[in-house]
């Protein structure tokens, strides 16, 4: 009887979307304990955590945020490029917001003096958030627009913002770097509650957009569009719309990372503010496991995915990588995770775990 | 496996046994096709004939069994092994490349070169000579395939097989289900041109006429084991209907009973009213009326004009001439969106292409079309969706392991049975029915028939498309007849074959 149990337990474990992205998250820390010292080891300030793990989760909350709206656009059968170049529009947006005496406006003097005062803001931090988000939302439907309704190819349509992004970020500080000073906003990206402000961001995220994706119909249209637009559109499902839906959703978590990165480094950083992320972005859904063709996709698996590529860099740095070589070392280790997806290593796991089984 | 084997067998396969996830395929299964012969393989949906094939073209591994090529034992690594071995295939759905021109998907890896680079001069004058020399038809080989009639693209799939000049197998799969008499008949004369040859041809059929007409061997396959093999001679057709389904048919009476049936009982007021309803460039201006109880048959050749209408009907295009009225109302915006709030339903005639969500579940797939009517905020609960999988699995007997299999793994009869589904699901008034029984077997298709006369005994009205005539009669109870994109006559009551074929060529010439 015991047979008959565990090989559907096993099978279905090799079968599970979770199974490689935990897989190789698991061999990465496993790397990690082997061979660096306190890996693991986790100190408690002030009844807050702290430790590599946890920088690990803080530091991949950005790609977090960004996986979850990339998840959604790749599902569809596209990409979104742009998404770094909308995190510096959000950033500059909200720094903007706080601080406009860079741009030269026109401020009652008693307000000048407060510039640096690091609880001083020209806008209330409500009212910054929600506008930079909206401009994200913005964006996002910009590039929905371009794809869904003018047909343009979503790697062109996005690579639109994604050159165009960082000089719209530059114009609105008017080409300055503005520092961030107001203490509430630095809570976003560097605030700790027991464990990292940004990482409950990234979870609650993730809660809003499941509920959306999976307790509305909205999931299963955006997997079907992705599959088959042709049979979806004569089933009565709006290609368009959902493409749409999907693309704003994306700027969205751009948006809401840019916000976060900003708030970690105290300054609109128009120039690097996601460089480069949407790569790494769009890594961590593929090792979440979701068909770049688009389709099937699962939120927390990209979330895995996103935890992998972060553990990778944290994990260098700890071994004493030097920074010029980084990006070399992590690109082999990213080909030795992305060697777990190819079909015939995927087949040697099937095998081996029908033979615990028959053994069990 | 006592046999020697012997040199007049191009191929034997023994014992060959393949097994997929939670199905056996292919059961300790014998095949043999000799120098110069039409060998029929049949088998209802999902009986093994595909895999069997794709086991002989190396797209499948099998699990067990060996294969002999002329004698020799022969491991089929690859289909590109397989066709430098000689085996050639075409497939069931034509897998050319829609975006390139017909002579590249002719010639495609084999162009001529000139000074290291394609002579497409030379390219297109090889094609269309080959098209020409072997098939007799006439096109632009410049343009690009995907402009071409599904027929046409068939033509090209096969003259692409052919032209592989080392081709001592051909394996035709399905070729004519989308070709015209004409059409098959010139790919017969093709055949039996090639068997003089001394080619080996495999040719997997629904359509049980032709193969009395072109094969000299018949094998049978059910459920993945082999039941039959012997000359077309030997074997009648009801025996081979017999075997092919393992039951006898009966109820042929019966459909002509329900018929009579529900003859009776068509409604007065039309619940489909279309006035000078039409299309430029698509589908000339046209009346049509649907009753409820009724099933209307839409009867023409290929590229008549039979799926336009439908196409038109559903919305999927916008008409810029006449009147739609669904219900007695009058229809002002057309989209599918719109027709499932009408109660509108269409299954396509391209299943793969516009039908099947096929990386989604059979139970997502059903639903879909009834949640895409309700929109997104009322999502059906997961029991609720279960609920009515489970129904119309049960009714339409769409065999599946269970709701959540991927439609992908089904064959394509249960696949067109879950698009029907999917359309039952919305309780629809009036059901469009385009091609529902194309690449079906025997059995499934006899079900569907019976099926399409009870949705209308329960009072849906049918639109009936099909390219098989016999079918149009058996089904409708009136028949409209369309010849070049346009409605040239329409019969009801009894009428003979003889006279529709008449009206369908008078019109042609």
């Amino acid at each position: 009887m015991t047979t008959k149990n565990t090989a559907p337990i096993l099978e279905k474990l090799t079968n599970s979307r979770l199974f490689y992205p935990l897989l190789a998250l698991g061999i990465i820390l496993l790397l990690d304990t082997i061979f660096i010292p306190d890996f693991f080891s986790i100190q408690i300030r002030n009844g807050d955590l702290y430790g590599r793990v946890i920088d690990i989760m803080r530091n991949a909350s950005t790609v977090m945020v960004l996986a979850l709206g990339m998840t959604l656009v790749i599902a569809t059968g596209g990409i979104d490029l742009s998404v770094g170049g909308v995190m510096a529009i959000a950033a500059s947006v909200a720094a903007i917001m706080m601080n406009p005496v860079i741009v030269g406006m026109e401020l009652p003097a008693d307000l000048m003096k407060f510039m640096n005062d690091p609880n001083f803001t020209y806008s209330p931090l409500w009212e910054v958030i929600i506008v930079s988000l909206i401009v994200a939302l913005i964006c996002g439907a910009w590039n929905g627009f371009l794809v869904a309704y003018m047909k343009i190819q979503p790697m062109v349509g996005t690579l639109i913002l994604m050159i165009a992004g960082r000089g719209i970020a530059q114009l609105i500080t008017n080409g300055v770097r503005i520092q961030i000073f107001y203490k509430p906003y630095a809570f976003l990206g560097q605030g700790w509650i027991i464990l990292p402000i940004s990482l409950y961001l990234a979870i609650i995220l993730f809660v809003l957009i499941w509920m959306l994706t999976r307790k509305t119909s909205i999931g299963m249209f955006i997997e079907s569009v992705g599959i088959n637009p042709k049979a979806s559109f004569y089933s009565g499902i709006s290609e368009k719309k959902i493409k749409m839906l999907a693309y704003m959703i994306c700027g969205l978590c751009a948006g809401i990372a840019g916000l976060i990165a900003s708030s970690n480094i105290k300054t609109s950083d128009a120039n690097n503010i996601g460089l480069t992320i949407e790569l790494d972005a769009i890594l961590a859904v593929v090792i979440g496991g979701t068909s770049m063709a688009g389709g099937r996709f699962s939120l927390l698996a990209s979330l895995i995915g996103a935890l992998v590529i972060q553990a990778i860099t944290t994990s260098m740095y700890a071994l004493g990588v030097p920074a010029f070589a980084l990006q070399a070392v992590k690109g082999f280790v990213v080909i030795f995770v992305i060697f777990l997806y190819a079909e015939p290593v995927r087949q040697v796991f099937r095998k081996l775990t029908v033979k615990k089984a028959e053994k069990a | 496996m006592k046999e020697k084997k012997t040199d007049s067998l191009l191929i034997e396969m023994r014992g060959i046994t393949k097994v997929f996830p939670g199905v056996k395929a292919l059961d300790n299964v014998d095949f043999c096709l000799k120098y110069g012969e039409i060998h029929a393989l049949l088998g209802g949906n999902g009986a093994g004939k595909s895999t069997l094939i794709k086991v002989l073209t190396g797209v499948e591994k099998p699990d067990s069994g060996r294969i002999f090529l002329t004698g020799n034992e022969v491991t089929i690594r690859s289909p590109r092994h397989a066709q430098e071995m000689g085996i050639s295939t075409v497939y069931q759905e034509v897998n050319l490349c829609p975006n390139l021109s017909v002579a590249e998907n002719i010639l495609i890896g084999r162009q001529p070169m000139k000074h290291g680079r394609i002579d497409w001069k030379e390219l297109n004058s090889q094609a269309s000579g080959i098209l020409k020399r072997i098939l007799g038809i006439d096109i632009d080989v410049t343009l690009l395939l995907g402009t071409y009639s599904v027929a046409i693209q068939q033509m090209v799939a096969i003259a692409r097989a052919l032209e592989i000049e080392s081709a001592k197998v051909l394996i035709l799969d399905e070729p004519t289900s989308s070709l015209t008499t004409t059409e098959t008949e010139q790919l017969f004369t093709v055949m039996r041109k090639l068997k003089k040859e001394n080619v080996g041809i495999i040719f997997i059929t629904h359509f049980l006429d032709q193969v009395y007409q072109v094969a000299d061997q018949i094998t049978v396959i059910r459920n993945g084991k082999l039941i039959c093999s012997s000359e077309t001679a030997s074997l009648t057709k009801m025996e081979l209907i017999v075997k092919m389904i393992g039951r006898t048919i009966t109820d042929l009476d019966d459909m002509v009973k329900i018929k009579e049936k529900t003859a009776r009982k068509i409604g007065k007021d039309s619940v489909l009213h279309a006035k000078d309803f039409g299309r430029t460039d698509w589908i000339e201006p046209m009346d049509l009326d649907l009753h409820s109880r009724e099933v209307l048959g839409l009867a023409g050749l290929v590229g008549s004009g039979r799926t336009e209408t439908a196409l038109l009907l559903f919305g999927v295009d916008s008409p810029d001439s006449g009147t739609l009225e669904i219900g007695g109302k009058n229809v002002t915006k057309f989209s599918p969106t719109n027709s499932i709030h009408q109660g509108v339903a269409l299954s396509p005639e391209d299943r793969k292409a516009a039908g099947i969500i096929d990386d989604l579940t059979v139970r997502e797939n059903i639903i879909l079309a009834l949640q895409a009517g309700q929109g997104w905020i009322k999502h059906l609960s997961a029991k609720k969706q279960e609920q009515i999988a489970q129904k119309f699995i049960d009714l339409l007997e769409i065999s599946t392991p269970s709701t959540d299999q991927l439609v992908r793994n089904l064959s394509g009869g249960n696949q067109q049975k879950v698009i029907l589904a999917r359309w039952l699901a919305i309780n629809p008034r009036v059901l469009i029915l385009d091609e529902p029984t194309r690449g079906i077997d025997v059995g499934t298709k006899a079900e569907i028939q019976k099926l399409v006369l009870s949705l209308a005994d329960e009072g849906k009205a049918i639109v009936f498309i099909s390219s098989e005539l016999e079918e149009v009669m058996r089904c409708s109870h009136r028949i409209t007849v369309l010849s070049d994109k346009e409605k040239i006559a329409e019969y009801s009551g009894q009428v003979e074959e003889r006279v529709i074929l008449e009206t369908m060529a008078g019109s042609g010439a």
